[in-house]
């Protein structure tokens, strides 16, 4: 088990070969998660909508998961440049866009 | 196999804990709620990233990482006043992300000969850095027409053949994205994809230029939706469904933000886009005897407001200029301790972005029941003794209602001109940002307070504290 696991990363290593990516499961993920989308913002106070914007700007940051990749794992030192750059920013926004929204949240009283 | 497994759940919990933090932003009360929940789908994210076999490389990833907390903790604090541009400057950082990420995923693929470059994958990866360059720079230019950077022109900027220009650059880049995506492989693959990049960034800085501060809450909004669909992009080019989820419901926050925007101007997508909104119709203000304004004091207006038993105060963008949030609640504190009920009346597109108004406001401690949208208040403004207009200009210009050449024709408006009296207060008397005159200003029951909002309100509380026992 734990060998064939290993002889089968060892192999993933050493000759990349192309992912099979399930389309068809990827596009229904999106279609599903845009209506989630549109049906949960649809109810969001119109109070909040500055709070809001910051809010998905910080979760629209989670680019920072293909970053961290590319960043991380090995590759050439040019496109791990790349990598680290586009971490920065999006741990930018994570950072500045939760604190804000919250900074602002907090203004809201009764 | 355990990494795979503790990746794919953690996709599956960041997705509900991000579901849930928007759901939880439908009421003040339970909003910070969202957040903490919004923080801890974040971590989940990151961390279950972080351990993955394949990241063997730490260094650069701490380092980044700091970087993005030394600049992202003093951007958080910025004035209220400045939140547009912020917000602004954040999409264009998401989309410089996706953009990169786009780019080094594409030249590894080629790198690595090219094995990893399906079709399906290159086309995701087009679709990626044209949005992300695009966000990136359409967001920069943004930042600066908001922050009023010297050398950037405030006001619509337009020349003959703009939009041939504009939507020629954008066809080409997709254009040249479809060649690469048919040959990823091909020799000059590489080249033209460059030339995709080079291009949605010349696009996104094209996009802009023609775009006045008035149209700013909505091309804030669909950059925000762009940005989103950037790291759904993202998500389909690395096969994440994480990324997909999330910037799905960015993408779908953005789009439901601009389409409120843009009913609330009564304009379409491709108006604001390619509109060039501002343009100043030369000709369309003729008509009519010209009349004048009828200045007042602040004593006078004072009396006025000592009178009234309801005052709506609407806000715009005048008031966020002049910093004039606590002047108004000491105004607000003068008029409700004397027994008289205030409301402020919130439109949509008041100020530079979605909600604007109602952030200032709540900066100032002022209760957030007592701002009421458009749509609530008008039918009370015929009751209203006295409407306190505070730098807002063109959403309460009885123009929109009947005036077909203006650009603001069919607007819907606060209905400013119903209330008894009108006291406005103008920073100077030139024309708002759509460059029309505004008829409310010379109606016959309304007067006029020039000067700086905060200086003019600060006056007049003078008067209230004052005149304690004026009656």
């Amino acid at each position: 088990m734990i060998d064939s696991a290993v002889t089968a990363v060892a192999a993933q290593a050493a000759a990349p070969q192309p992912e099979a990516i399930d389309y068809w499961s990827m596009l229904f993920v999106f279609v599903l998660s845009t209506f989630i989308g549109l049906g949960v913002i649809r109810r969001v106070s119109r109070l909040l909508y500055t709070p809001l914007m910051s809010l998905t700007n910080a979760i629209s940051a989670i680019a920072v998961v293909g970053s961290l990749v590319v960043t991380g794992a090995d590759y050439p030192a040019v496109i791990r440049i790349l990598g680290a750059v586009a971490l920065f920013a999006s741990m930018t926004n994570i950072v500045s866009g939760f604190l804000i929204t919250d900074r602002m949240l907090k203004m809201f009283k009764k | 196999m355990i990494a795979s497994a503790i990746g794919q759940l953690a996709a599956i919990v960041a997705t509900s804990l991000f579901i849930l933090a928007l759901n939880w932003m439908n009421d003040p009360k339970t909003a910070r709620k969202g957040v903490i929940s919004g923080v801890a789908g974040m971590l989940v994210a990151v961390l279950a990233t972080w351990i993955q076999p394949q990241i063997i490389h730490h260094g650069w990833i701490v380092l980044a990482i700091a970087a993005g907390f030394v600049v992202g903790v003093p951007l958080s604090r910025v004035p209220l006043t400045a939140v547009p541009q912020r917000t602004a400057l954040s999409h264009a950082f998401g989309g410089l992300a996706a953009g990169l990420v786009g780019t080094a995923e594409f030249f590894l693929g080629l790198g690595e000969g090219g094995g990893q470059l399906t079709h399906f994958r290159t086309a995701a990866l087009t679709a990626e850095v044209i949005l992300g360059y695009l966000t990136f720079t359409g967001s920069l230019m943004a930042t600066g027409k908001l922050q009023e950077v010297r050398w950037i022109p405030q006001r619509p900027v337009t020349y003959p053949g703009q939009n041939f220009v504009n939507i020629g650059v954008l066809v080409i880049a997709i254009a040249l994205g479809a060649m690469v995506t048919a040959n990823p492989t091909a020799p000059w693959a590489s080249q033209a994809f460059l030339a995709v990049a080079a291009l949605s960034l010349l696009f996104g800085i094209l996009l802009i230029i023609p775009i006045g501060g008035a149209d700013m809450p909505t091309v804030i909004s669909i950059l925000n939706s762009y940005a989103g669909l950037s790291a759904v992009a993202m998500g389909f080019a690395l096969n994440n469904k994480l990324l997909v989820t999330a910037g799905a419901l960015d993408g779908s926050s953005g789009l439901i933000l601009s389409i409120i925007m843009c009913r609330a101007m009564n304009r379409s997508f491709v108006n604001v886009l390619f509109g060039a909104f501002g343009q100043v119709k030369v000709g369309a203000q003729a008509t009519g005897e010209q009349k004048s304004w009828k200045q007042e004091t602040v004593e006078g207006a004072a009396q006025l407001l000592e009178q009234a038993r309801l005052v709506v105060i609407i806000p715009g963008y005048g008031m966020a200029v002049a910093q004039a949030q606590h002047k108004v609640r000491e105004l607000y504190d003068a008029l409700t301790k004397r027994g008289i009920t205030v409301k402020f009346a919130i439109h949509p597109v008041a100020g530079r972005m979605p909600g604007h108004m109602n952030v200032l406001l709540a900066e100032a401690d002022i209760p957030y029941t007592a701002l009421v949208e458009m749509d609530e208040i008008n039918p009370e403004m015929p009751q209203a003794d006295v409407a306190l207009v505070l730098g807002a200009n063109d959403v309460v210009n009885p123009a929109a209602r009947y005036a077909k050449q203006t650009p603001i024709y069919g607007m819907p408006i606060i209905d400013a001109d119903k209330a008894h009296t009108v006291l406005a207060v103008k920073r100077s008397k030139n024309p708002g940002f759509a460059g029309i005159d505004n008829e409310l200003y010379v109606q016959d029951n309304t007067w006029m307070l020039f000067g700086d909002a905060k200086a003019v309100l600060g006056e007049l509380v003078k008067q209230f504290s004052a005149g304690s026992g004026l009656h």
